[in-house]
């Protein structure tokens, strides 16, 4: 354990040093600092091999600054170097220890390669479907019947196994916090799991580009306790409520006439993210806070906030159209429900 | 190199240094299309299974004509291997018939493959219809590119030995373009192999 | 299609009326020129210096490149650059550096060096070689005609698909990227054969292969590997091209075909292609260490060892830069461990070139600074090599910055670093004229120091979150700092660079003094004139041990010459590569703007042209005996 302890300490130094001048670490968003059992196994390995490669650097560096000193031309002193042809023992010795060390190296990879490409099993694994599209994330809950975009909510401290499908181009699910990437692959399913030893929230980002936006795909992972992720469970699964008031009558008319034909899945060809439960969600287009001040911006400014999104600018729709839209969206779960 | 020239008498081609260069050079030169062959070969065989509900390699090939391909380009290998043997013996008219035989045996098969291809496109195979229509002719049809420049090769070689005359210049080229047409030989072999009997059987 | 005859059309009526007319004396003047004679040039020290000037142009056009990126990324939510633009520049950036950069450097000095260097008149085919330049050149000029076309490719350097096809990617940016590489590897695949059979064919009686220099031997591993890997680009290309223009379904996935299969295909030639940028820097660092040590190269057999085993393995670790597109763990561990073996090799040279400093005498001249300063750059590259080949760490590395610091710290690092030293080191015998010393430091100081400042952060960027081809990232105090970090080092870096450029235009103000041996080196190309004479040796050298030259300067006896004094055969000047590789590069403009009549017309021209070559006999000319001593008696006087 103590030998363990050891190992960490490098990350704890480096953040340390980064506090110092300054800096505060996006916790959310730190591969050296994991919160899911992927992303220790990832960090073990990569302690690991710096601590083997510094020691490798601080012999190589040791000779170095010591040759360099030693053996600088002096001024006034010409000396012949004798014409050495090499040494057989020094050449055999940074030969095979080198080899020695990679192979010590390349057990735990090959140890954690398998672990990590497990498929967890079990009643109590939650499995979800991402499909990346340009440029969200599409989340399905296949065995809870749910579907939501650009916001995963799990449950702490139980596997989740995640089956990537691509759709148009290559994306790539990155939650650096919680662990490694795995590419999404269009005509290809891949499979990763992940889990979060704490409840909160953790950033995902697409790590393959994938055009004009890849760099704005992000998306959150929401980490919860069991009992707020059935609550979480329970309001997905209410329909959306009737449109009872004129604004919200209006608002559904409008969202009929310009949405929903990508976003629930009249023109399969242009997908975009489902909006039932969109009040439900911290962000508009994984990026923004969702205000009904974000949303009216986001509805008029799409490619100039995302550049290259596939939905067009709505900019159209008069005022009182366009509010009558955003409270229409913005209330069709109530967010206390949350 | 002009005395070394007199000794070697036996292999013309390669009696000065720019002919063994040049034969030295075109062994690597095959080298990288081997490797550029193996990467098409590679992408045939993932690919020849997505004919996405078009005619299967089973449906479309045809042993027989295939088979009388392959016999008139192996005969065509063996009959430049006769052009050499013309050569070494310095027999000018041997090279120019034996030369000549090559190229139309190669055209004889080149014409074989273009009927295959026209027949293949009536059955709904086409290049734009999948992605194991796509892999098929664009390995096949590279070999077939390679088949169509040796021929323009080889008729030019026949041109030149017929102006020149068997010479220390024209012997390495006449060797070398030789050595290509083996090359394509090879190639076909194997996609004899792993194209059409892999496909009928396989 | 139109537009484009018109402005020829008028270019041409320009020149005529700028030079009063064409005539025969026009035509003269034309032939006598410099420009004339490096187009038609067969001489390999002339190709030599047409590659490594390209190669400074692009590597210049790459750095601004790289100046925008690091502009865009100051801080975040900038807007300087995003979106379609600034995936082009970043597509540019790394294409253009790797392709049109490091490759002509590194043939320039391959093409000046390794001929003198194995005591040879001339490379095998000097044709081939001119075509192989002017390909290179014509399909650099091809891609980066993108930029006033139509827009320049976005998709990566590794242009992956499906978002590299009409759907994803609909400007002509791809199809630029296509043609070019296609035109510049070709010439590439030339200049591979090439120097492969120079330096098997036609090494000086007596040298063996274990006593060529070093730079010769990572030169004839660099040409395996070019050999062997390009065919894999030039398929990847072809399949893309076909995808693109002509309809077929080689990656799209809705027709059966597959993604995966171009990343295959472009890494197997892309991961050779990494050790084919670092082997001849290898090469230089073996021998300006050796020289400005005073001293025999350290384990030189072990070091050919190595260089042969890293060319080998090099063919086997393609994967590493696919863990995590879902091969499984048994592919995964398979190419880690083969990637972890290369380090071994690599290790190897490392410590060999500190014990070749080890009781030496160490010189502090630029090119030994720069050797000096590549050694823990390199080998910081070279860790991070380790920890990205660890399947499990790489699903955390792939595609971030810590990535991007790793590959530069190898490719700047390491390549560009060495060919830094190189061109300090070479620069004498290629224009006769020594760089400035002083200005080599004001090169070496601020650009190696700019280096660490600008990719050091971007080992913890990586960590912390940011993926690599992102023109923004999250507004983080620790991304910000160490982004303002990153930014701050490309000043230094670019101080560097045009102390260089001043360095360079300075020394050919000065006069051509440089003498033969400036350095007291140990190989044959020191051993004959600064520039070298067309013919190279008067009469080729007896060779009868590794670094030949330094034992006859220590023993004070010349190296003995193989044949008697006689007239020496020289390939005349020829227009012809210049006029095959326009022809290529019409092709590939005509498939670019789908004007496929100008694309079928320009092949038909190439071959048309090669045919002609191959009927034109050309006998070449003679150098008399008495005119060699004439030129001796000259260079004396």
């Amino acid at each position: 354990m103590n030998q363990r302890k050891w190992r960490y300490l490098l990350p704890v130094v480096l953040i340390a040093l980064a506090a110092l001048s300054g800096c505060s670490i996006d916790q959310r968003l730190n591969a050296l600092d994991p919160s899911g059992s992927a992303g220790e196994i990832q960090l073990d390995l990569i302690n690991w091999s710096i601590m083997l490669m510094l020691g490798v650097f601080a012999i190589v560096i040791t000779i170095y600054i010591y040759v360099l000193i030693r053996y600088r031309k002096r001024k006034g002193i010409e000396r012949m170097p004798e014409q050495v042809h090499g040494n057989t023992k020094l050449e055999v010795i940074w030969t095979v220890i080198p080899i020695i060390a990679l192979i010590v190296l390349a057990f735990p990879t090959v140890k954690y390669t398998f672990d990590l490409d497990e498929k967890p099993q079990g009643d109590d694994v939650i499995k979800v479907k991402v499909i990346g599209y340009q440029y969200w994330w599409e989340f399905q809950y296949p065995d809870l019947g749910i579907t939501t975009a650009q916001e995963l909510v799990i449950p702490v401290n139980k596997k989740v196994s995640l089956e990537l499908e691509g759709k148009d181009v290559l994306h790539s699910f990155w939650v650096p916090n919680l662990g490694g990437k795995t590419d999404v692959v269009p005509g290809r399913i891949n499979h990763m799991w992940l889990d979060a030893k704490k409840p909160g929230e953790y950033q995902g980002k697409c790590a393959e580009l994938c055009g004009p936006g890849h760099s704005l795909m992000d998306f959150k992972v929401y980490a919860k306790e069991q009992a707020d992720f059935d609550k979480w469970v329970a309001s997905m699964k209410q329909p959306p409520k009737q449109a009872v008031s004129e604004i919200d009558k209006k608002g559904e008319a409008l969202y009929k006439q310009n949405c929903m034909g990508c976003h629930a899945g009249a023109t399969p060809q242009v997908p975009g993210p489902e909006l039932n439960n969109f009040a439900l969600r911290e962000t508009i287009a994984g990026m923004l806070p969702n205000t009904e001040a974000n949303l009216k911006k986001w509805i008029k400014h799409t490619e100039d906030l995302k550049p290259g999104t596939r939905m067009p600018k709505i900019n159209y729709l008069q005022e009182d159209e366009l509010d009558a839209l955003t409270h229409y969206l913005m209330n069709r779960k109530s967010k206390t429900e949350k | 190199m002009e005395s070394q020239a007199e000794t070697a008498t036996e292999h013309l081609e390669s009696s000065t240094l720019e002919g063994k260069n040049k034969i030295l050079g075109f062994w690597l030169f095959l080298a990288a299309e081997t490797v550029l062959f193996a990467c098409l070969i590679g992408t045939y065989l993932a690919l020849r299974g997505q004919n996405m509900g078009g005619p299967t390699t089973q449906d479309l090939f045809d042993l027989g004509l295939v088979a009388v391909a392959t016999g008139l380009l192996l005969t065509s290998s063996l009959t430049s291997v006769f052009a050499v043997n013309a050569l070494n013996q310095k027999k000018q008219k041997g090279v120019q018939f034996w030369l000549g035989v090559t190229v139309l045996l190669g055209l004889a098969f080149l014409i074989l493959e273009i009927y295959e291809f026209v027949h293949y496109t009536s059955m709904g195979h086409t290049f734009v219809s999948s992605a194991f229509g796509s892999s098929f002719y664009t390995l096949v049809g590279t070999h077939g590119a390679h088949v169509t420049f040796g021929l323009f090769w080889i008729t030019g070689l026949i041109i030149q030995v017929a102006r020149r005359g068997i010479t220390k210049e024209t012997a390495p080229k006449v060797f070398v373009s030789t050595l290509y047409w083996h090359f394509i030989d090879v190639v076909w072999v194997f996609i004899f192999t792993l194209v059409y009997l892999l496909g009928k059987v396989g | 299609m139109g537009t484009l005859i018109i402005v020829t059309v008028a270019l041409l009526f320009l020149t005529a009326i700028l030079t009063g007319g064409y005539n025969q004396r026009f035509l003269d003047q034309v032939k006598n020129s410099v420009v004339w004679d490096y187009i038609t040039t067969v001489d390999h020290k002339k190709i030599g210096i047409l590659y490594f000037i390209s190669g400074l142009v692009f590597f210049v056009i790459g750095g601004i490149e790289a100046l925008l990126i690091r502009i865009q990324l100051v801080a975040p939510g900038n807007d300087f650059l995003i979106g379609d633009a600034y995936n082009q520049v970043l597509t540019m950036h790394g294409t253009t550096m790797i392709f049109l950069a490091a490759m002509p450097l590194i043939f320039g000095l391959m093409n000046v060096v390794v001929p003198l260097q194995i005591g040879a008149r001339d490379v095998a085919f000097p044709f081939l070689n001119a075509l192989g330049y002017w390909l290179f050149s014509f399909g650099g000029i091809l891609l980066n005609l993108s930029w006033f076309f139509g827009g320049a490719p976005d998709a990566g350097w590794t242009s992956y698909t499906s978002l590299a096809l009409n759907e994803f990617s609909p400007g002509p940016g791809v199809d630029y990227y296509v043609l070019g590489l296609q035109i510049t590897g070709i010439g590439t695949l030339m200049s591979a054969v090439n120097f492969a059979v120079t330096i098997i064919n036609m090494r000086a009686p007596g040298m063996t292969f274990l006593r060529m220099p070093m730079f010769t031997w990572t030169t004839l591993v660099t040409s395996a590997l070019l050999l062997f890997a390009m065919p894999a680009l030039t398929v990847g290309l072809l399949l893309l091209m076909f995808d693109r223009l002509f309809g077929a379904n080689f990656f799209d996935h809705a027709m059966g075909g597959s993604h995966v299969i171009w990343q295959h295909l472009f890494w197997i030639f892309g991961h050779p292609e990494v050790y084919i940028v670092i082997m001849p820097a290898f090469g230089i660092m073996s021998e300006v260490i050796s020289t400005f040590s005073k001293k025999r190269l350290f384990g030189y057999n072990s070091m050919v060892f190595a260089v042969a085993l890293i060319g080998f393995l090099g063919f086997m670790v393609w994967v590493h830069h696919m863990y995590t597109v879902g091969l499984g763990p048994v592919s995964n561990s398979v190419f880690a461990i083969a990637t972890m073996t290369i380090a071994v090799p690599t290790g190897i040279k490392v410590f060999n070139w500190l014990f070749t400093m080890w009781g030496g005498e160490l010189d502090f001249k630029t090119p030994m600074l720069f050797a000096v300063g590549f050694i823990p750059t390199f080998v910081m590259g070279g860790m991070t090599g380790v920890m990205v080949a660890l399947p499990p760490a790489d699903f955390q590395y792939q595609d971030t910055y810590f990535v991007v610091a790793h590959f530069h710290y190898t490719m700047v690092g390491g390549t560009v670093i060495g060919l830094f030293a190189g061109a300090y080191y070479w620069w004498p015998k290629m224009f006769g004229r020594k760089l400035d010393e002083r200005l080599g430091k004001w090169h070496f100081w601020p650009f190696i120091i700019g280096f660490h400042l600008t990719f050091f952060p971007q080992h913890f960027l990586g960590l912390f979150g940011m993926p690599r081809r992102v023109f923004t990232y999250n507004d983080v105090p620790i991304l910000q700092t160490l982004n303002i970090i990153s930014t701050i080092g490309v000043i230094g870096m670019t101080i560097g660079t045009l102390a260089f450029m001043y360095n360079i235009i300075q020394s050919f103000r000065r006069k051509a003094d440089a003498p033969a041996d400036p350095w007291n080196g140990r190989t044959l190309e020191w051993a004959i004139p600064s520039p070298p004479p067309a013919y190279n040796f008067k009469q080729l050298p007896l060779i009868r041990a590794y670094d030949q030259f330094w034992i006859s300067k220590q023993t004070g006896k010349e190296i003995e010459p193989s044949e008697p004094l006689g007239e020496i055969h020289m390939p005349s000047p020829t227009y012809l590569p210049f006029l095959m590789s326009l022809a290529m590069f019409i092709s590939g403009f005509g498939f670019i703007t789908r004007g496929y009549e100008m694309g079928a017309l320009g092949l038909i021209l190439f071959f048309i042209v090669m045919f002609i070559r191959s009927y034109e006999h050309d006998p070449g000319y003679h150098i008399q005996p008495d005119e060699l001593t004439g030129v001796e008696k000259e260079a004396k006087a």
